[in-house]
């Protein structure tokens, strides 16, 4: 551990280090080296494993050509990408009206005092319902029953009715998520609002639901990266989304790489909003805190 | 409501008057029947033990709670009858709490001006400018614009009596305002509610600070068992009390060693 000493230690911090500095420094500098070095090898050993798993297998060459077709996958990738502009759009219109419809849920499901009663039982059995319910069915039973209602002036576009169907389960999901946050903001910030003299609207909207929005947004834009995907479900009402673009060009091809290269997409799509979303949690909490460290 | 207050008030209506105010949580009775009056630029402190009703006092004076019994009056006004638009009563009466409560997600300026711009109605500019000459005066002018977390547990005690004075106050409740504080930082809090004082504010404060009750109060009140126990000027409550459980109190504050 000795090492042979040019300058004498010193206490001083803006000091040369001193040589116990200089061994601890090198000794942690070779763990790290070593560290990488093996994490590099058995991630490269994993990989061969893996892969040699899959091309050696017998069905390869057929899962290969009914995957992994590229003529196939250029030929559907317009078709595919004028779909997905469809989810987009849908995505856009559902997220908003999932954050009001929610916010409005968790809103009525917070009143107290005894005249909001049947306000606060009616919220909860919306979110009991719409949580409770399989997406799948629900956009039958909305995509399916409404239009066979024959009503006059009610939509009958299958894109309005899997929007709405999204709508329905992602807000009963939304507002309890907002409900939470509304309860993890302590009762002695509302004291303090209402001693104030600030009223009870007041109070909720300038001192908890800040508070509130700012300690879901995490667990909010995990809702929408699983809504991003699931916007795709529309498909089934027969919308021409990316899934059901990718489902006629499958079967005029009679190969599955246009559902893969739908499914890339989504996930191209869903990157930009997952990096987002860990950019915008680490910004509120630096900005609230006095130290990045934790 | 009924009751009619039973010795009658100087010459002068009392900023805060209580007349046998009751305050139950369930089966478990905090305040049995207080009697308590503060007049204009008076300064009183709420002594006696954890759970005596001290802070449960404060609360219904602020109506955060609803008194069960009794009657409370500000300027001579009921506030206790339920029919009192309770958001302009708590306007009138600032309050200060020992966990400061500030608000996280808004400056210290934004904390200040949310009250004087949402209920009093001033506008932005004229708000700030109020804020920011309470905030020079109590030294945290070069605070104004960081988020609460970021000062000392004495800067945002003191930045907490500031938006309670922003809404220019009839009467301030301080709530053990130092108790959540290191001891090295309770000072300048004192110090400030001393100024204030000075200044003529009528103040009415739960603390475990004996020696700031002793040179600071025109009146000591003992709380014990949800009663006053005993009242009256420092010298002789905290120097000479004439009830036995007084006595016993401070006695026991004497050992803790913070008189």
């Amino acid at each position: 551990m000795t090492v042979p000493a040019e300058t004498s230690p010193a206490p001083a911090g803006d000091a040369p280090p001193s040589d116990l500095q200089r061994s601890r420094e090198r000794y942690r500098r070779e763990r790290a080296r070593r560290s990488a070095a093996i994490a590099s090898v058995s991630t490269v050993v994993f990989l061969v494993v893996v892969g040699a798993a899959i091309v050696l297998s017998p069905g390869w060459p057929r899962v290969r050509e009914s995957f992994l077709d590229a003529e196939v996958a250029r030929d559907s990738l317009p078709d595919i990408l004028s779909g997905l502009w469809l989810n987009v759009r849908v995505l856009a219109v559902a997220a908003v009206l999932i954050v009001l419809v929610g916010l409005a849920v968790a809103g009525l499901r917070t009143l107290r005092g005894p005249i909001w009663f049947p306000v606060r039982a009616l919220a909860a059995a919306y979110t009991d319902l719409f949580r409770g319910m399989p997406l799948i069915i629900l956009l039958y039973l909305v995509g399916f029953g409404i239009p066979g209602l024959q009503l006059r002036g009610v939509p009958t576009s299958p894109v309005v009715l899997g929007t709405v169907a999204l709508v329905l389960t992602y807000s009963a999901y939304v507002a309890e998520v907002f409900r939470a946050g509304i309860e993890s903001v302590h009762p002695s910030q509302r004291a303090a609002a209402r001693s104030l003299g600030l009223s009870y609207g007041q109070t909720m909207r300038r001192v908890v639901l800040p508070q509130a929005v700012r300690r879901v947004v995490p667990p909010l834009l995990n809702d929408l990266v699983a809504l991003q995907k699931d916007v795709g479900l529309i498909s089934v009402l027969g919308a021409l989304d990316a899934v059901r673009q990718a489902q006629i060009n499958a079967d005029a091809t009679f190969n599955f790489t246009p559902y893969l290269v739908a499914g890339i997409l989504f996930i191209l799509l869903a990157i930009p909003t997952i990096r987002v979303a860990d950019w915008i949690t680490l910004r509120a909490t630096r900005r609230q805190q006095a130290s990045g460290a934790l | 409501m009924t009751a009619a207050a039973p010795h009658q008030p100087a010459a002068a209506v009392p900023v805060l008057s209580c007349d046998g105010v009751v305050k139950r949580f369930g089966d478990h009775t905090v305040l049995r029947s207080v009697d308590l009056r503060v007049g204009e630029h008076e300064v009183v402190t709420l002594i006696g033990a954890s759970g005596s009703g001290k802070s449960s006092l404060l609360r219904c004076i602020n109506l955060l709670e609803t008194v069960d019994d009794g009657v409370i009056r500000l300027d001579g006004e009921d506030i206790t009858d339920p029919r009192v638009d309770a958001d302009a009563v708590r306007r009138r009466i600032g309050v200060v709490f020992q966990a400061f409560n500030l608000f996280p997600h808004m400056t210290v300026l934004d904390n200040i001006t949310l009250a004087p711009r949402l209920v009093g109605r001033v506008a932005k500019a004229e708000a700030a400018e109020r804020a920011m000459t309470l905030l020079r005066r109590v030294g945290l002018a070069d605070k104004a614009a960081e988020y609460p977390d970021r000062l000392s547990g004495g800067q945002q005690q003191r930045v907490a009596i500031v938006r309670a004075l922003a809404n220019e106050p009839r009467l301030l409740l301080l709530d053990e305002v130092t108790s959540a504080l290191d001891p090295e930082l309770v000072g300048e809090v004192l110090q400030l509610v001393g100024e204030l004082k000075d200044q003529g504010m009528t103040i009415v404060m739960a603390t475990h600070e004996m020696s700031f009750a002793r040179q600071a109060a025109d009146r000591v009140v003992f709380l014990d068992a949800g009663v006053v126990c005993e009242e009256g000027p420092p010298e002789q409550v905290l120097v000479d009390p004439a009830e036995p459980r007084t006595r016993q109190f401070l006695a026991r504050i004497i050992d803790a060693g913070r008189l």
